[in-house]
């Protein structure tokens, strides 16, 4: 995408608005005429609420769905909460989308080792549907996905569908629970050495609290899996998404151009500092 | 120097048929005058209307004009101005959105009215920090265009240094204090107890054109080796000078030095060394709608990796400490920016340290984290 | 069928343990079994057993006034249930509950106790593999501590 003013908006349609969780609502708009509706798994756009401001937000839907585009939101800034309230014929700004993605193409022929954290599974599910899409290119798949308690669940009859399929195993763990759940608690970081895979052919998607994913990426570390292999998704301040307006700096890296999917090996280090 | 090479030397006189030329082919001529007990750029029409006669001194937090023993036009170093208020606004209206048919929303480009600069006296420094915004907001993927429209259409008359202040360091940053490119003409000022002229020499076809429209007389190899001498005496006068190490990664590999905390106790994140500096560009959008909520405009301004907002993602600002603020600003400036632009992002101005109202020291901190600072020596 | 020797030697948690220690301590081991929802014992009470589970799944849980009890941690196949039997006064620090069928080799802690303390070696090699599970129980609690996946504060 290269329009001559990458920073104006063009307005679309909200087709449809579900509510997911208690504050987190999935979003469907109508695709701008810059995108046609065409992104990569882990992608982003800029929405523009009228009068409140533009956020980033991941896309969250299947990308070989072209006639929508789906976010999924959490109610917690004042754009967020504006977004959450929009019903259908609603109109929005978008600019996107921007941002790398997920390393799908790098992926084909490894098993995939997809582990999420609360919201984080959104921006995970375009990954996810597209292995779907092309499943004979990727190998087995594990989808390990951690929430605060069992009503934080995402998408769970998803979950569970993805868990019927052959080569396709979903382990969720929340941090606590009441004693109706019959699933498991603990922290994400733990489950991964109670994983069967293999390091050395294995690619690493992580995107969760960057606290969840720095401790989930030591873990696949111990577990033997490269820093390349591993993928995490950050998140900073983004208010340009063109690499121009210095918020989203991380070291070396603009998160809304270098990223927001960066590989380990180039975050390692400086995921440890306090306040970097 | 290339084809453009045309040189001659000038007079006041010939210095005020240039603003003329310039003002004639429809530029804004800019340059500096004394305002407000410093000098600043404005706008600019009569050679008698810039800073003769007058220098600067400058140290840590310090600033102050003084009289000059000559009456030199271009006699002191860079002030609290530089073109990046000219080139880079500290205010652009970006769009506006309107709410059309009760619900369906409407943007439109804000009116984006670019003058034609010609700015005088740009300083080898101030060049140098041009390039690395040309670097920053032109050559990606998604040029700014308001920067580029304004960057296309400038006039650059640079300027062979004179004088060098108490917190000039371009010298050790590798940008000045000669002017090597990247200028359409550039000055000397050239001036002894009889005469006062400018060396003049082009670097472009349009400046090579202005310049065949001024009177002046051949320059001869005596006013090439005056010019010289200017910059040489100017070289040896560096208030300050920056280490000569590998910056990027002392910084790199001391990211929990002690000295963050000692800078911290000092900073007061008021954020002035990112205002004016040359090279800084993050900037914030804002939003404002009006009263009647149908049109809202978005804009954006300069903003500051001091300001508290500046790294807020929902529940915190990331860089909650100064001392996070401060090594987040230095180590962008001399380190990290040299991974993303190829550059180091400081050209040695010193506008930080002397706008700094505590004077902290840029060269001083690099020093106490590679650790030469002698004991004793003051902070 | 396999004798109780076997399953104990067997279980992940005294896998590689040198085998003459491992028939020492198998005199302290019985088979048991839990149905769903039945608690391999309560806070406060004499932690006399140490328990190894097989298969099934076990709900470690705290008592909260005025609320169901709320878990913090599940155990699955191969782990190990309860540390305090350990640690002087000897009592549970919180409630486990059998979450589906659980069978599990209970080990006395009294004869588990004595045999460690007559043999030190055999004491180390056993609070080596205790070790670990109480630092990871740890790394975990502060985790959850952190609430990562809390609801930020809201923005002013």
């Amino acid at each position: 995408m290269n329009s001559p003013d990458a920073w104006m908006p063009e307005p679309v349609r909200v087709l449809r608005r579900k509510q997911e969780l208690e504050t987190t609502w999935t979003l469907e708009l109508e695709p701008g005429q810059a995108s046609k509706g065409a992104f990569a798994p882990g992608q982003f756009n800029m929405l523009y609420v009228f009068g409140v401001g533009e956020i980033p937000i991941s896309l969250s839907g299947d990308p070989g769905q072209t006639d929508r585009l789906v976010h999924t939101v959490r109610a917690v800034g004042p754009a967020s909460r504006q977004l959450a309230t929009l019903r259908p014929m609603a109109t929005v700004g978008l600019r996107g989308p921007f941002g790398t993605g997920w390393p799908l193409a790098a992926a084909e022929g490894s098993d995939l080792l997809i582990i999420a954290g609360g919201l984080g599974l959104a921006p995970l599910r375009p990954a996810i549907y597209h292995v779907l899409n092309n499943r004979e290119r990727y190998g087995r798949v594990v989808l390990l996905y951690g929430t605060r308690s069992p009503d934080d669940i995402l998408f769970r009859e998803q979950l569970d569908a993805w868990n019927r399929l052959p080569d396709f195993d979903v382990h969720i763990t929340v941090d606590h629970a009441g004693s109706d759940w019959i699933g498991k608690v603990g922290v994400v970081p733990a489950l991964v050495p109670t994983l069967a895979f293999d390091p050395e052919d294995t690619v690493a998607m992580v995107c969760g609290p960057e606290i969840m994913m720095r401790f989930t990426a030591s873990a696949l570390r111990d577990a033997g899996v490269d820093d390349q292999s591993i993928y995490l998704s950050m998140e900073r301040n983004m208010k340009c998404a063109l690499g121009h307006c210095g918020h989203c700096q991380f070291g070396s890296t603009f998160v809304c151009k270098d990223g927001p999917v960066l590989s380990f090996d180039r975050l390692r280090g400086l995921l440890s500092l306090k306040e970097f | 120097m290339d084809d453009h090479g045309v040189s001659s030397v000038i007079s006041l006189d010939g210095l005020q048929c240039l603003l003329d030329a310039l003002a004639r082919r429809g530029y804004q001529v800019v340059g500096p005058r004394v305002r407000d007990q410093a000098i600043v750029y404005d706008e600019l029409s009569r050679v008698e209307e810039l800073p003769a006669g007058w220098t600067d001194e400058q140290d840590g937090g310090h600033y102050r004009l003084k009289r000059r023993n000559d009456q030199a036009l271009f006699g002191y170093a860079v002030g609290p101005h530089s073109w990046k208020q000219f080139l880079h606004p500290p205010r652009v209206g970006l769009w506006q959105a309107t709410v059309v048919n009760e619900d369906r929303l409407h943007f439109e480009p804000v009116r984006d009215e670019a003058p034609r600069y010609a700015f005088i006296g740009v300083r080898a420094c101030e060049l140098a920090a041009i390039t690395i915004q040309d670097r920053v907001l032109m050559e990606d993927n998604h040029a700014d265009p308001h920067y580029r429209r304004r960057r296309e259409q400038a006039f650059l008359v640079a300027l062979n240094c004179s004088e060098a202040g108490g917190t000039c360091f371009c010298d050790s940053m590798n940008t000045g204090p000669d002017v090597k490119s990247g200028y359409d003409l550039v000055l000397t000022e050239l001036l002894d107890s009889d005469t006062h002229h400018f060396l003049i020499q082009s670097g472009s076809a349009e400046g090579a054109e202005i310049l065949s429209e001024l009177p002046g007389e051949l320059a001869t190899d005596a006013h090439f080796s005056a010019a010289r001498d200017v910059v040489e005496r100017t070289r040896r006068n560096m208030g300050r000078s920056m280490p000569k190490t590998d910056i990027p990664a002392l910084l790199m590999d001391n990211l929990e030095h002690a000295r963050w905390d000692d800078v911290a106790e000092r900073c007061l994140s008021c954020a002035n060394c990112t205002m004016v500096c040359p090279t800084c560009f993050c900037t914030t959008m804002e939003d404002t709608s009006d009263l009647e909520g149908v049109t809202a405009e978005s804009s954006r301004r300069w903003d500051s990796c001091f300001n508290a907002d500046f790294s807020y993602i929902h529940g915190g600002s990331v860089r909650n400490s100064t001392r996070s603020r401060y090594r987040q600003w230095m180590t962008h400036k001399l380190a990290t920016w040299v991974d993303q632009f190829g550059t180091s992002g400081c050209v040695g101005c010193g506008r930080c340290i002397t706008w700094c109202p505590v004077g902290i020291d840029l060269t001083e901190e690099v020093r106490a984290i590679q650790g030469d600072s002698s004991p004793g020596e003051q902070t | 069928m396999k004798s109780i020797a076997q399953l104990v030697c067997e279980h992940p948690f005294f896998q590689g343990l040198d085998s003459e220690f491992c028939d020492l301590m198998c005199g302290c081991a019985r088979n048991v079994r839990f149905d769903p929802g039945e608690y391999l014992f309560h806070q406060g009470e004499n932690a006399d057993y140490l328990y190894l589970i097989r298969h099934g799944q076990v709900a470690l849980e705290l008592a909260v006034p005025g609320k169901s009890p709320v878990s913090f941690q599940t155990l699955h196949d191969g782990d190990v249930v309860g540390i305090s039997w350990v640690l002087p006064p000897y009592h549970w620090a919180s409630d486990a509950r059998a979450m589906s069928l659980t069978r599990a080799i209970a080990m006395d802690a009294h004869c588990l106790r004595k045999k460690c303390d007559d043999d030190p070696a055999l004491g180390y090699a056993v609070l080596k593999r205790l070790l670990p599970i109480l630092t990871s129980r740890l790394n975990a609690t502060q985790m959850q501590i952190l609430d990562v996946y809390g609801a930020p504060e809201q923005q002013p």
